[in-house]
């Protein structure tokens, strides 16, 4: 895509984050939708352009009383929404459309019209690793990381000390759902989900939402914000069978993602101010660092152990808590491009100060898909 | 609880009928003699329709695994692994390692591994592995 010919001009979380019992699934997207509508001075007649997962655009756009000229279904996990983003900067940059809002919700903790995670017996999943006790991400996601621990001398501290430095940047966000300090005993002392995940490895289950809108970078000056470019994108899918991954060390979807975002962007990784990495369970940032090239294979230990991603570090990295310590739905993606946008319009609750540059990666499924989007606040 | 049980189609039906039989059944381009798997009617490599199916030797190493702390209801109440292998012919499948402590200890990547074959129902039988003997 062109650089900085799309903007974020609109973005929002649900009204209420964390336990939501009394709203539905569809009732989530509806509210980030109206939430970020508001905070770009918009109406549902004002937009002719719609994607989510998770629900049908059809269903959000009958639902809002919207009448798209362009719709993007793409599900593939809690990244879809960074490929919503990159395929909306292309439609907008083809004249498909001129507004488009994305967005997500999901009852994730309270379960309020929500479907279930299954899969068909008779689905490659359903046939060659259902059968062996797989129940949900803990026991799917976390297979490669002994591999992985293996190679590079990675220990259970080290993945621990992922959890720590995240809470303290949750300590800082009033809407995180956990912000009391823990320490590596604590995450090493919690229960064992599947080894070697102990729970304050793993992700929150909660509810929520978000939603964002964008538009032309040459409209986004007219609206009350301060516009969040798109600088470049990237995307790319593996395998459905985490068992079938190329390499259990690395992620090809986020080389491939990652690579193709900063290729388009022209920048280098040391122009970069703020980082979000999807980190469903602790061993995701440790895989992001590497594979978007910020440290070489085995080394993003030694680098959050180093504090370079705590606070006061050289790289902020998932300074809303992320999804070990801010909240988690199912598909957290959405939440990783809301603190990007945050940070760079500077009303973050953890603010990075100057932020220009922001980079947000996202995985869907168990490193089944990857999506990469680069902001900037700044017209180069 | 019976066993969560896989469904095969026209494309995996070999793979089932062999692990009914006691045979662990991989598939391979005829060109290349590169070997696959899951099952699938052409090499993910290259799209040749051209490939045969072939009985593995059945053994493997121990690549990466997890061990479950909350079994799934019908996997029983006590902690397992679930686990990738490396098969000797290249490809990698998820599985079970049994016949041994389901502990770290006991666990050890790249351990030497063998096949066996765990009837679930009147139809399929699953490809677990144990620890090799001798």
């Amino acid at each position: 895509m062109k650089q900085n010919s799309v903007a974020v001009v609109g973005a929002a979380e649900t009204t209420k984050m964390g336990k939501i019992p009394d709203v539905s699934v569809i009732g989530l997207h509806a509210d980030a939708a109206l939430n970020a509508m508001k905070d770009a001075g918009l109406n549902p007649s004002d937009i002719d352009g719609v994607a989510c997962a998770g629900i049908s655009p059809v269903e959000l756009a009958h639902y809002l009383g919207i009448t798209p000229t362009y719709a993007d279904g793409t599900s593939v996990g809690g990244c879809s929404f960074m490929l919503h983003v990159r395929h909306a900067a292309a439609a907008i940059n083809e004249g498909l459309c001129k507004t488009v809002l994305i967005t997500h919700g999901e009852s994730g903790r309270s379960r309020v019209g929500a479907g279930g995670f299954g899969r068909s017996p008779s689905s490659l999943m359903g046939q060659f690793e259902m059968p062996y006790g797989v129940t949900s991400p803990p026991t799917m996601f976390t297979i490669p990381v002994l591999r992985y621990m293996k190679t590079y001398g990675v220990t259970e501290q080290d993945l621990a000390m992922v959890a720590v430095v995240q809470r303290e940047w949750a300590a800082l966000n009033p809407r995180s759902s956990f912000k009391d300090p823990i320490s590596v005993d604590d995450v090493l002392n919690s229960p064992m989900i599947a080894w070697p995940f102990r729970m304050l490895m793993c992700c929150l289950v909660t509810d929520g939402g978000g939603a964002l809108i964008l538009t032309s970078a040459d409209r986004a000056k007219d609206f009350p914000t301060k516009p969040v470019y798109v600088l470049g994108t990237g995307e790319s899918v593996e395998t459905p069978l985490v068992s079938q991954m190329e390499d259990f060390t690395t992620s090809k979807a986020f080389r491939v993602s990652g690579k193709k975002a900063f290729d388009e962007a022209g920048i280098k990784h040391s122009d970069v101010d703020h980082l979000m990495i999807y980190d469903a369970f602790a061993h995701l940032p440790l895989y992001g660092l590497e594979d978007l090239g910020f440290c070489k294979p085995g080394e993003a230990k030694d680098f959050i152990n180093g504090r370079n991603t705590a606070i006061g570090g050289k790289l902020p990295l998932n300074t809303n808590g992320g999804g070990l310590s801010y909240m988690h739905s199912g598909m957290y993606g959405m939440y990783a491009l809301q603190e990007s946008v945050r940070q760079l319009r500077g009303v973050a609750p953890a603010q990075v100060k100057d932020a220009k540059i922001s980079v947000s990666h996202g995985v869907g499924g168990m490193f089944a898909a990857s999506g990469t989007i680069i902001f900037g606040n700044e017209k180069v | 609880m019976p066993r969560m049980a896989p469904e095969p189609t026209p494309e995996t039906q070999h793979f089932w009928d062999g692990t009914a039989r006691g045979e662990l059944l991989l598939q391979r381009n005829k060109q290349t003699g590169e070997a696959y798997f899951p099952p699938r009617p052409f090499c993910p490599k290259t799209g040749s329709r051209d490939v045969e199916v072939f009985k593995a030797s059945g053994r493997a190493t121990l690549y990466s695994y997890v061990i479950n702390a909350r079994p799934r209801p019908d996997m029983g109440t006590e902690p397992h692994s679930i686990a990738v292998v490396q098969l000797e012919e290249g490809p990698r499948m998820m599985t079970n390692i049994v016949g041994c402590p389901q502990t770290p200890e006991a666990l050890v990547l790249d351990m030497p591994l063998e096949v066996v074959f765990e009837k679930i129902s009147d139809t399929i039988s699953l490809p677990l592995f144990q620890p090799a003997k001798g």
